[in-house]
């Protein structure tokens, strides 16, 4: 689906990554690993458009992911390090938007989707009211309102607690087997059924210095 | 020809194109200007009705026009850098701006010492002099945008949009200030340094005419000549070069 | 499933939902700049004693002055919040076409913070003597003229919002590029209170309207875009 070839990037001088290229099929997990300022973020945020100084080039399915912003955009979900969830604004409200801006509306699936995350009941209650794991939840709730097969995500199990984080793998597990991929961060020791790809900033580093 | 500008687009290659330009170019500039001024000041007649008061349009019109045409050429280097990603291109819009608004101040200088004498008032709000100050905001507004921004690169874009945007502002904002100027009539209008001028005047007008918009090259050519040493100073052509001026030293 | 797709227009009409419910759900989104706008006009007169013969002739320059600076101290609120919380990230990689969402998005910001101003500029009008023959153009400018200011300001707003204290530079940015609005929407005042012909100022400032409505989506998406880098 995605191909990344020759990627480079820098910041503020200093070479984050150079020479970087791997692809992404079908029914794939992959995990981006390096330390602390490594550039995991700044690769996935090229990864998903929003950053375009880089050299080498991203392809989705053969084009340049610049040409086909709007095909690309379609079929990619992105969960950045902010939750992307108003807090003035209810659950309810801020997933109709989201629908909205993929292009549908669909309450019904809101309200399923908010119950299987334990949020039955707080549609209707300002975010700002919850805490910081029930608001991660609201937002994870996008990923059964999305239809998109490429899921990109930052660091998805901040603020999460133990079920929260077990219930999340499975979620993942059962994108990729239904033949989605995903492409993630995160410093916690993945449970997962399927075989992880990693891709080591850090290792990449040493070998070209 | 086009392989020649597309050279130019490259930092190294302007940088080396440049090197032996800068002291003709300079030294060429200097002297229209020292002809220009002496000429225009010392021999050319006074005007018939403005007397010696006119001598300072010498300095004025030149630096206003090219501090007009500056802005042009930095929105037009924005564009380019914002098309194209060409490097070069950017740097001579950072670096023509300081230059540029400084042209548009010394044009609102001049044109307040010699409005003293002539209108007696140092400053009126006719078409042409408030078009230049607001020229001269849009200036400021993209430096200041550029300099808000830590990152280097994101900085060259955000002032690059708001280059492009001012320069579509531009006519309208000339437009709109003429015809503010209709419905607030009250302002004399300049007789102009037409034709009927004899060549004694305006000869010396087109040698300072050239010296300036010369020294206004000198400068962007020299400060893009820092800038590229500057961004490229990890590079190894500019290591080479530093070890050769240390040598030479 | 109950999944029904929306069109470009249902799409819009979300974008349009929200912005309105978040300006409700604080309402001080609404209240602040009108606050600003009454109370910084009421400041001229205090400011200089002068007769009512000369505020009267200054009004309409005050009152579009203030307005401006009104527009623009409001358009905090456009992007800050979603910038801060990714919510601007999500309409960066929407499928749906980012130039109408932002025109919508900036249209939804002046229903509740410029459309007000002008529905009480004639109020301020009154506490500075405007002569009578004024009120109707200086309402129809300000309609005309207010929604094409939120526009130039959201290139400035979008341009700065990634950095941590913008708001001198949001004016330094913004107002010159203000200067046509201001200068036909109070000439408009002038114009009227001159007995002259205005249908040649109204056509001005609808197509200033319009040429602010089409074109600076297109600089507030490529501004964006940097300002999330």
């Amino acid at each position: 689906m995605l191909t990344v070839a020759n990627l480079g990037c820098e910041r503020d001088e200093r070479v984050l990554f150079d020479h970087l290229s791997f692809s992404v099929a079908n029914g794939m997990l992959l995990q981006i690993q390096g330390a602390n300022g490594s550039g995991k973020t700044t690769l996935l945020r090229i990864l998903a458009g929003l950053n375009s100084d880089y050299t080498g080039e991203v392809l989705w399915r053969g084009q340049n992911c610049r040409q086909t912003r709007q095909e690309y955009q379609q079929a990619l979900f992105y969960l950045g390090h902010a939750p992307a969830i108003n807090r003035t604004l209810t659950p309810l409200q801020n997933l109709r938007w989201f629908c909205g801006l993929q292009g549908f509306s669909d309450d019904a699936a809101i309200h399923a989707a908010l119950q299987q995350l334990g949020l039955a009941g707080y549609a209707d209650i300002p975010c700002h009211q919850m805490s910081a794991g029930q608001q991660r939840r609201v937002s994870l709730a996008r990923l059964s309102l999305s239809a998109a097969p490429l899921w990109i995500m930052d660091e998805p199990f901040t603020a999460l607690d133990k079920q929260g984080v077990a219930e999340l793998e499975a979620r993942v597990d059962a994108h990729v087997t239904s033949g989605g991929a995903v492409i993630l961060t995160t410093h916690h020791a993945l449970q997962t059924r399927h075989l992880l790809t990693v891709v080591n900033l850090d290792a990449l580093r040493t070998e070209s210095a | 020809m086009w392989q020649w500008l597309y050279k130019l687009g490259s930092p190294r290659h302007f940088y080396e194109m440049t090197t032996g330009l800068v002291p003709w170019l300079t030294g060429v500039s200097l002297l229209l200007l020292a002809a220009g001024v002496v000429w225009g000041l010392g021999f050319a007649p006074p005007d018939y009705q403005m007397g010696d008061n006119f001598r300072i349009i010498y300095i004025h019109v030149p630096t206003s026009m090219c501090g007009m045409g500056a802005y042009v050429l930095l929105a037009t280097m924005a564009a380019m850098h914002m098309i194209w990603n060409i490097k070069m291109a950017d740097i001579v819009a950072k670096v023509s701006a300081p230059v540029g608004a400084a042209y548009i101040a010394l044009g609102l200088i001049t044109g307040a010492l010699w409005g003293k004498p002539t209108w007696g008032t140092y400053w009126t709000w006719d078409a042409r002099l408030t078009s230049s100050l607001i020229l001269l905001f849009l200036f400021l507004g993209v430096m200041a945008l550029r300099a808000a921004y830590d990152s280097e690169s994101a900085g060259s874009k955000a002032a690059s949009v708001l280059a492009i945007v001012g320069v579509v502002n531009v006519p309208i904002i000339y437009f709109s200030v003429q015809w503010w100027n209709t419905l607030h009539q009250g302002t004399s209008k300049l007789g102009g340094a037409g034709s009927a001028n004899p060549p004694e005047i305006w000869i010396p007008a087109f040698f300072t005419g050239f010296a300036v918009i010369g020294l206004f090259f000198v400068a962007v050519i020299l400060r893009s000549r820092n800038e590229i040493l500057y961004r490229e100073r990890r590079t190894q052509w500019v290591q080479d070069l530093l070890q050769k001026e240390l040598t030479h030293a | 499933m109950s999944r029904s797709a929306l069109g470009l227009a249902g799409s819009l009409g979300t974008t349009l939902q929200r912005e309105l419910q978040l300006a409700f759900s604080s309402p001080g989104r609404i209240v602040n700049p009108l606050m600003f706008f009454v109370i910084a006009v009421s400041m001229f007169p205090l400011g200089g004693r002068m007769s009512a013969e000369v505020l009267g002739t200054i009004a309409a320059g005050v009152i579009w002055v203030t307005a401006l600076l009104a527009v623009m101290l409001s358009m905090e609120s456009l992007f800050r919040s979603d910038f801060d919380d990714g919510s601007l990230e999500q309409l960066l990689l929407s499928p749906q076409p980012l130039y109408f969402h932002l025109q919508v998005k900036v249209l939804a910001h002046w229903l509740v913070t410029g459309l007000p101003l002008v529905v009480i500029s004639p109020l301020l009008g009154l506490l500075l003597h405007l002569p009578e023959a004024g009120y109707g153009p200086l309402m129809l400018g300000l309609l005309l003229g207010t929604p094409a200011l939120s526009m130039i300001a959201a290139i400035g707003t979008a341009l700065t919002v990634g950095l941590a204290r913008s708001g001198l530079l949001l004016a330094v940015l913004v107002l010159p590029l203000s200067i046509p609005v201001l200068v036909f929407g109070a000439g408009l005042v002038d114009t009227a209170l001159n007995g002259l012909p205005l249908t040649g100022v109204v056509a001005v400032l609808a197509a200033l309207l319009v040429l602010a409505g089409t074109l600076a989506p297109l600089a507030i998406g490529a501004a964006l875009r940097i300002s999330v880098h």
